[in-house]
């Protein structure tokens, strides 16, 4: 049975792009390979961290959104823990609500995303 | 001797002691899941040490405020939100 799920990573700060690009895409691999599927990926990128994690005060987020089936997620868990670039991670199992609520948000973005850009269009 | 309504002025406003309804935001708005990766919603939940505000403070149902409470608490995993500071606001 699929459930979905959000998976939120936190990677070190010192990752330079490729090696982001390439762990993140591990990742994705991982879960496609074994039965899931990637509704939406999000990259927040560098962001300041409310307190310190391992003496770092800033840290890389990047968000999962998948189905899987419930197996994957401690073998999933278990290669988070394993990888040292990984400095912290939260699965969250989502139920409907959080489904749709996640669906909405991303059309605000788009939404907004798409506006901003009329804009640039409009000045340019 | 014009002492009608107008007239009189009041050392203090007459509505100290009434209290405003209650409400809570999320019936009213419609929201149903309350997201833990937006600190800037979650911050209107939590006092100025960063920790959580009483049902009887924020006005929430029983039902979201242990919503709200998770999802203040997985956004302190993720270093979304402080566990404790000072002038969080």
């Amino acid at each position: 049975m699929q459930n979905q799920y959000e998976l939120m990573v936190i990677f070190t700060p010192i990752l330079n792009e490729d090696e982001l690009k390439r762990l993140v895409g591990e990742y994705v691999k991982y879960i496609e390979d074994n039965g899931g599927e990637l509704v939406h990926q999000e990259d927040w990128g560098l962001r300041q961290l409310a307190y310190e994690i391992d003496h770092k005060t800033t840290g890389i987020y990047h968000l999962f959104e998948f189905k899987a089936p419930g197996s994957l997620i401690s073998e999933l868990e278990l290669l988070l823990k394993r990888d040292d670039h990984v400095m912290r991670f939260l699965t969250t199992r989502l139920d409907k609500y959080a489904v749709e609520w996640n669906k909405t948000r991303r059309e605000r973005k788009a939404a907004k995303a798409n506006e901003v850009k009329e804009t640039q269009t409009e000045e340019a | 001797m014009a002492n009608n309504k107008q007239d009189i002025k009041f050392l203090s406003s007459p509505n100290i002691g009434k209290t405003t309804k209650k409400y809570c935001r999320f019936k009213k708005a419609g929201i149903r899941y309350v997201d833990y990766k937006d600190p800037e919603f979650l911050k209107k939940f939590v006092n100025e040490q960063g920790k959580l505000l009483p049902r009887r403070i924020t006005g929430n149902s029983l039902k979201f405020q242990r919503k709200v409470s998770v999802a203040v608490k997985k956004a302190r995993i993720l270093a979304l939100m402080p566990f404790v500071t000072d002038q969080y606001k």
